[in-house]
Order: C-alpha cells, then structure tokens, then sequence
C-alpha cells in the first residue's frame, strides 16, 4: 500500500522521499473510516432489511409528513432568522445609539446557550404554561394559549432565537468589511439610498446571506431537542419515535434520508465557498457609523435597545433564577416563589445527583483527548498533503459536521451493536464507551477546523527549515508545528469538551441505562418536575461555557506583537515555489463568518 | 568538502511547461555558486530540489559521490537560508540557533559554545535570548544564517536571503554573508534574481532563464562575454543586433547587420563566435559603453565599414556620463560616452565607432 501510494506521489512529485504523511494518513483514515463511514452505511444497510418497503412508503406516510414539516420548519427558520439576524447586524455596524455596545454584547448570548438548555428556557418563558403568558394572562386578563408559543410556533420561536447569530455574525462580518467610499461613490453617481442598498450592499453581502442561510438549513433540520419539548413531529423526532417502538428498520431509513439532505447540503456549501470569489481588499474610508441625534430618537432608541437586551437575556436568566427554586415549587405561579441554595449544594454532595455530572466530564474528557489527537493530524495531513484523495479524507472529517446527532446516534448503534469485521469485533451498546465515541465523532469537525486555521498561520518554510536543519516530520510535528497550533488546538479542544459536557441529541438515542450523561439527567428531571435542579444543571453548563469562551477569546487575540502578528509580517507571496503557493481551500475557515476560528458555530444543533 | 552535481535535472509540473529542463551543473567544493534570473526561471525550484523539499522528475543529485536524489531533506546535511528566514516564532533566538544542534544530539556544552560562537560571528550575542518578534529584519536575517551556518553544513543553500531587507542593509549584508562564508570555506548555492548581488558575490553565476541554462561563469565574462542575447539584455543594458555570420577569420568573426553595416567581432574560444558557421543567424551585443560617438557637424562625412549611423533622440546628462538613445534605421540603441565639451543635442547625427574588441557575438 504505501509503495503504491509512494509512487503516486513520485509521479504527481512534489517533496521528496518521505512516507511519513502516510503513515499518519492510513491510520486516520481508518479511523475516520470505522467510526464515522462505516456507521452511516450500516445505517443505510440496515434501512434496506426486509426490501426498500421502508422507502417505498415514505413519502406517503408520516415519514414523508415528518420530512415536509422538517423543511417547511426550517425554510421558515432561515427567513425569520434572516430578517433579525441581518436587521440585528445592520443596527448595531451602522448606528450609533444609547445601549448599542450592551447590545452588541447581548446579541452573542445565544451562543452561551447549551442546545438543551436554549429549548429549556423558552419553554418556560413563553410556551402556554410559561412565565410570560402567564404575566398576561393575569395583568392584562389575555388568553393564555392566544399569547403563548407551542407546537409549531415553538419550534420556530427557539430556532429564531438561537440561530440568529449565524446571520448576525455573517452580515456584520460583510459590513464591516465593507468600504465606505464603493457606497459613497454609488450615491454620488446618482442611485438613491435604496437602489444603494440594492445595488451595492446586497450584492457584496450575498456570499454572507447565502452561507447564513444554509448552515441554518442545516441546524434547523437536525434540530430535535426544540420540537422534543414542542411535540413537533418532525423527521428527527420520526426516527427516535421509530426506534423507540423498535422499527429499527425504519429509523434506518429516515436516518439515511436526513443523512442524504444534509450531506447535499454540505457539499452545496462547499462548492458556493469554493466558487465564492474574493472581496478585493482595498483599504478605503472606515465605514461611517451614523449617530442618532435629537432627544426623542435618542430615548426611544434607549429604551428599545433596553427592551431588546431584556429578550435576549430572559433564557439566561430563567436558568439562573430556576436554579434557586425548590424543586416542585413552582405550579401556576408567575415566577416561582421558593428559592434556596440547596441544588447546587445538593449536585456536589449528593452522588446521585452528582454522577451525572461525572459521568459527562469524563466521558467528554476522553472524547476531547481523541479530538485534539485526531483532528490536529487530520487537520496536518489534509493541509500538507499535496496527492490525491486529500479532498475525501477532508470529507470523510467534515461530515459528522452536517449529520444531525439523532442521526449520529443512529449510526453508532447501528455499526456497534454486534460483533462484526467492519467495527473490529467492538460491541459499544450498552457501554459507556459509546458517549466519548459519538462525541468524538460529532465534535471532531470543531477540533479539525480550529487546527485548520491555526495550521494557515503557519508559514510551510518554517517546517522546511526544521527539516532543512535534520529534523525528521514527526520531530518537526512535535517541536515546530503543534507548538506553533497549540492556541488553536486548545481553544477547539476546550469547545470540543463543553459540548460534549452537554451533548443532549445523540445520547439520547445511544446512552447506557445506568449511566445517564447530564444532558439526559436533565430532560428526566424537568420531566418529573425538578425544575430546580435541573436548572441548576443548566447554570453550571453556562457557567462552564462562559469561562471556556472567555479563555477561547484570549487563546485567538494573544498579546499584540505574538506570534500570529509575526507571521502575518513575514508571509509575503512566492510567486517562484509551487509549494507555498495558494493555501488549500480546506485550510480557509467553513463559511461560517465567525469572529475567531473556533466560534461555538456548531453548537445548536439541537 | 563538498562538490554538489547535477545530472540532466528535470523538474515538470503536470500540464505545464517544465519548471526545470536538463539541467547540467557543477558546483566546485567552497565556491559561492550563483543561480541567476527572473522570476519563475527555476532557480528556487533547482535550490528546492538541492534541499529534498521537491523530488525532480529526472535527472540526479550528487553530493560527492553520494547520490541525494532519494534522501530525505533531513538526512541531506545542508543549511538553508530562507527568502523570508523561517525562523521558529515560538522559539529564542539561541534556541533558533541550537535547533539543528539539538537535533544532531550535540553535548550540551559544545552546543552552548558553537551557539555562542555563531552569535558571536553575526554580532548577536547580545540578543541571544530575545524572541524572534523582537528583532528587526537585518537582525532576524541574521539569526537565519547563523542557524544555517552553526551545524557546520557540507552545502549552504540561501533563497533570496536579502529581498526583504533594504537598499543599504542588503549591501552590508552581502558583504558579511561573502565574508563569512569564505571563512567557513563552505560551498554554496545562491538563488537570486538581482544581478548586482549576483555579480558582486559569486565566484561563478549561472543564469537561468524558463527552466533552461543560459550561461555559467564567472561574473566578469559573464558581463563581458555573454553567451546568449538573454543574457547580454539581462546583466547590465545591452544593445542587441541581429546578424548573420558573413566570414569566420583565425581569431575573427565577420557579421552583417540588417541594414546591411558590416561589424568585425573577436573570436574566442568557448564562445558562441567560436562555434558559428559561415550563414548563421546570430547576434551582436554592445554595450553602451562600447561606443565612441563622433557629432556630424555641417556636411555629412559617410560612415565607414564597422561604423553606425543614427540620430540622437533624447540626451541625458547623468553625471560622469552621458546617456544618449541614439534611432539607427528605426532601432534605438543606447550609448553612454563620457561627459565632454561636445555633447550632442536631440537630432543631431551622429556616427557610432564601436570599439572592436568589445564587439561580442551571442547565440540569439
């Protein structure tokens, strides 16, 4: 094998005699093969028992129901997320107002909600039995059900509010970078303000609104813990009602569905970032930020901005006030009226309560190990192998990153339930190996990218001239380019381990009986009415987030004059050495504009 | 002691011209060799291939004996200096340094003493445990040559080591660089594409140009004797004449210009002169230095055999010379006489003598 693949590199010749990236390539690949391929062909295979009866009624049945309603949901979710995320965006990079940078900070919160926890809190806040029906059912004497979200609405309403920030990030990233004096110029041709807009700013935003667009087609459609808590029979919640009534067969096949429409939808976003064609980096006039002025523009704009950032806190807070609350204290109150200490105390001493806690930081522990481990070679092989197939090994890495974890939960259950050659005789059901294997494998793809971008600072001739001075690769891995990745790598491990740490959708499809991972301890409390603990859970999960996006946003902006800074003033093109020509395109971030490279972009899907 | 060889070296690209065709040199042990030309002339790409970072196509390397066509980078012992010095950001400048001692398990001791002392012989010391960041480019510059320099390599290899510095710190650089290399006595390939650092440094310089070997020799036959009319236009400015070998005499070449003037150029030995025939399609080189110039006051004299006949276009007073573009039948040549009394102005007429002996014939 590896003669062969020497003299495929021989022929395409491009560095000398060095079989090393193939004996890093051969191991991933069997790894990627056995635990992310062989699983989704499983599935497929599975689907396919007993004939294609299972396709053969699919559109016609509630599958076919259950994959219109996932779309429709989701085509809904991209246009309402649309219009806030890009209004959300254009208010806070164009106008100055009272509370504009509180805002700005609020408007990210989203992205400290766990899945599980963002559905949560929206449950309690605004469906029929929520505290704000509630409030207006009694000051304003309103029909509950006529003021509340549910089914549906529900559903939409949590995805609006969570995946907002795929568009906010997107177009603010597009107008920041936009150039004040293209606008100025088009005004001063003659177009009006909106044949400006139209014209001019739509145009340059499309890359943004497009990519925006599909990932929240892509999250929306995987998203299962929003319509779990909204009973929305979507083709998520299909495929675990499947299961749960043992028509494996017929998961299979919704599975293998979901996983067709997500992957095409990976693949589209691939190809759009590919074609997308390169803003020209003109340094022109920063763009003007127009003030508001006059006092009752100004104290509307105020309280506006101050309305605006009490909705976008309302979920965090629910959480941490629930927190406080006596378990089964809160009935048809308004707000709940017991509060006490006692949660917290009891999830640190009471092993019972504390075990699922355990139970997840272990399990997402080992699964950021594997993460770091794998995903940095991965990310190494793909960026400087220069033959061919680096392109499908980039896929096989990516595609965890557009299954829905249902789906990923399917597939392991699937390939590991018995002893077979493809999953090398391990059996995982039932063992609590299985959790740090699915979140190893659902959250590769953020270790992988953050390694991507980390591995793009680097400038290819300061591993050349470690081996120029005798190193061999693994000595110039070890002691050149992991050091020079380790911010990278550590802020994509630390994101790694928090979503594992709640990783709700997969593990609830896979989890051993006895050992209920924190996510699921989580559903079982609120579903027997532990509100408080259950939110005291939740308030530790975003305590946990917040510390690790904090360290994340030290780890991309080090002190000025870092490394980063040095090999951005050194790297100047070669037009001579084919090798350091363009970076590869798997090296480029995904399309999600995210404000540093290990963004939580890829938390919410639920 | 080394000699490093290229046998018929190949580099191509799938779907492209060839980076590099057949290239045949050899780099004598201690000597400052030279690879010279535009961009995209393969000059990195051969230096590459000397380093192992790109496997040629055909063709050998040889260090010595030893063939390194197959060897790893690592395995080659050769010390490089990169175009933009590649130095570990993560690292001091001693470790910087040490690195390839590190690697080559040197004692400790004797590392920290040859550490020393290559700091030491670029003047760093004082900066030994600075990080990379907090030098500037000349010093960064020479951390990179003292790395490379510091395990004692059987072939020094340098990318373009001075591109990024400026004008007056390149010239220093070029000096220091020269000296200490004649000091360590190592050899080296240089890749460059300034022909003043080229022919101030080297003892040999080859010029490449689209992959293909123009000229090897030292710098001052190269000027003085370019081999092709590339490479008479590339080292310094050159007026190039199409012609055809009329004559070939014991030690002269006889050439017709395309109007029709007769020129007598030297033959020499080893030189596209040497080696014409009689029908021929070559070229003259003559550099504007070349000329005496004579002003055609009132009634015009006829130029005689081995002299040209033109208009003065533009003049150019630069200091100790004037630069004169000179139309003769519709090609402008540029001459540079010394500054005298008799300047010519624009439109004047003007025959152009070339000294014989710098009459150079080139392939075309």
């Amino acid at each position: 094998m590896s003669s062969l693949v020497a003299r495929l590199r021989l022929r395409s010749g491009t560095t000398s005699s060095d079989r090393f990236i193939y004996w890093l390539a051969v191991p991933l690949a069997l790894i990627l093969l056995i635990y992310i391929v062989i699983p989704m062909f499983a599935t497929a295979r599975t689907s396919l028992d007993g004939g294609t009866g299972n396709y053969a009624g699919f559109f016609g049945g509630n599958s076919g129901r259950a994959l219109g309603l996932s779309v429709g949901i989701s085509v809904v979710s991209v246009i309402t997320t649309g219009v806030i995320g890009t209004a959300l965006a254009v208010l806070l990079t164009r106008f100055d107002f009272p509370g504009r940078n509180v805002l700005r900070l609020f408007a990210m919160l989203p992205m400290a909600l766990p899945p599980l926890i963002g559905a949560v809190s929206f449950y309690f806040l605004y469906a029929e039995s929520g505290i704000v029906p509630r409030f207006l059912a009694q000051y304003f004497g309103a029909d509950p059900s006529a003021v509340s979200a549910n089914g549906v609405l529900g559903v939409l309403l949590v995805h609006t509010m969570t995946m907002y920030p795929y568009f906010y990030l997107a177009v603010a990233s597009g107008l920041a970078g936009s150039d004040a004096s293209m606008e100025e110029a088009a005004l001063n041709l003659g177009a009006s303000r909106f044949t400006m807009w139209r014209t001019v700013l739509l145009p340059m935003l499309t890359p943004a609104l497009v990519s925006g667009a599909l990932l929240t087609f892509m999250v929306s459609m995987a998203s299962f813990t929003a319509p779990q808590f909204y009973n929305v029979q979507t083709l998520t919640m299909q495929i675990v009602a499947s299961r749960t009534s043992g028509a494996y067969e017929l998961a299979a096949a919704q599975s293998t569905v979901l996983s067709i429409v997500s992957i095409l939808f990976l693949l589209a976003m691939r190809w759009y970032q590919n074609r997308r064609v390169h803003r020209s980096a003109s340094k022109g006039t920063p763009q003007a930020v127009k003030v508001l002025h006059g006092t009752l523009p100004r104290v509307s704009a105020g309280i506006g901005s101050a309305l605006l950032v009490l909705i976008l806190m309302a979920p965090a807070a629910v959480i941490v006030l629930l927190a406080f609350t006596v378990d089964g204290s809160w009935t048809v109150q308004i707000l709940p009226s017991e509060y006490t200490l006692g949660n917290f105390e009891r999830i640190f001493t009471d092993p019972s309560t504390l075990r699922p806690i355990l139970v997840s930081s272990q399990m997402a522990f080992i699964a950021m190990i594997a993460c770091a481990v794998v995903g940095v070679l991965a990310s190494w092989v793909v960026t400087r192998w220069k033959g061919p197939g680096k392109g499908l090994l980039d896929v096989m890495v990516m595609i965890p990153w557009a299954l829905p974890g249902t789906v990923v939960g399917v597939n392991l259950v699937t390939a590991f339930a018995s002893p077979s050659p493809f999953n090398l005789g391990q059996v995982l059901i039932g063992s609590l190996w299985i959790l740090p294997v699915a979140y190893f494998v659902r959250f590769l793809p953020l270790v992988f990218r953050s390694a991507n971008a980390a591995l793009a600072q680097i400038d290819p001739s300061v591993e050349e001239a470690a081996r120029n001075l005798g190193a061999g690769s693994w000595r110039v891995l070890r002691t050149v380019t992991v050091p020079l990745m380790y911010r990278g790598i550590l802020a994509g491990a630390l994101m790694a381990f928090i979503q594992g740490f709640g990783e709700y959708v997969a593990s609830v499809v896979i989890y051993p009986a006895r050992f209920a991972p924190l996510s699921v301890e989580i559903y079982n409390r609120i579903y027997s009415n532990e509100f408080g603990t259950a939110a005291a859970y939740g308030a530790l999960q975003m305590g946990l987030i917040l510390i690790v996006l904090i360290i994340s946003q030290r780890l991309e902006n080090p002190r000025a004059g870092g490394i980063a800074a040095l090999l951005r003033r050194r790297r100047r093109p070669t037009v001579e050495t084919p090798l350091v020509g363009p970076i590869p395109s798997s090296a480029t971030p995904l399309p999600i504009p995210a404000p540093e490279p290990a963004a939580p972009d890829l938390k919410p899907v639920k | 002691m080394t000699r490093v060889l290229l046998e018929s070296l190949e580099k191509r690209y799938p779907g492209a011209a060839p980076s590099v065709s057949d290239l045949d040199l050899t780099i004598q042990d201690g000597e400052f060799f030279t690879l010279l030309g535009p961009s995209g002339c393969g000059k990195s790409t051969t230096l590459r291939m000397v380093a192992g970072f790109i496997a040629p196509t055909r063709g050998r390397i040889l260090f010595n004996d030893r063939d390194v066509t197959n060897t790893a980078p690592n395995r080659r012992d050769t010390g490089m200096v990169f175009q933009n010095y590649a130095l570990f950001p993560h690292m001091s400048v001693r470790a910087n340094v040490g690195y390839g001692l590190s690697v080559r398990r040197t004692p400790r001791a004797e590392k920290n003493k040859r550490v020393d002392r290559a700091l030491q012989q670029v003047g760093l010391e004082r900066y030994a445990d600075r990080r990379i960041d907090m030098l500037s480019g000349g010093q960064q510059q020479r951390v990179a040559l003292a790395r490379a320099l510091v395990i004692q390599p059987s072939v020094l290899l340098l990318d373009e080591p001075l591109s990024n510095l400026d004008a007056k710190l390149r010239e220093e650089t070029r000096a220091e660089i020269r000296g200490t290399q004649k000091a360590a006595g190592i050899t080296s390939i240089y890749v460059t594409h300034d022909q003043a650092e080229a022919m101030a440094m080297s003892d040999r310089v080859a010029i490449l140009e689209s992959g293909r070997l123009h000229q090897v020799a030292p710098p001052r036959e190269v000027y003085h004797r370019p081999a092709t009319s590339f490479v008479a236009r590339f080292i310094g400015r050159s007026n190039v004449l199409p012609c055809t070998v009329l004559a070939i005499g014991s030690d002269t070449v006889d050439v017709r210009l395309e109007d029709g003037s007769l020129l007598r150029a030297p033959r020499v030995a080893g030189t596209p002169s040497w080696l014409a025939a009689v029908g021929d399609q070559a070229a003259v080189s003559l550099r504007p230095e070349a000329f005496t110039m004579s002003v055609q006051h009132g009634a015009p004299s006829l130029p005689e055999a081995g002299e040209l006949e033109g208009t003065v276009k533009t003049a150019e007073f630069t200091g100790a010379v004037n630069v004169y573009e000179v139309d003769w039948n519709g090609t402008e040549l540029v001459v540079s006489v010394p500054d005298a009394e008799d300047r010519a102005q624009p439109g004047d007429r003007v025959i152009l003598a070339p000294h014989p002996a710098r009459v150079w014939l080139v392939a075309p």
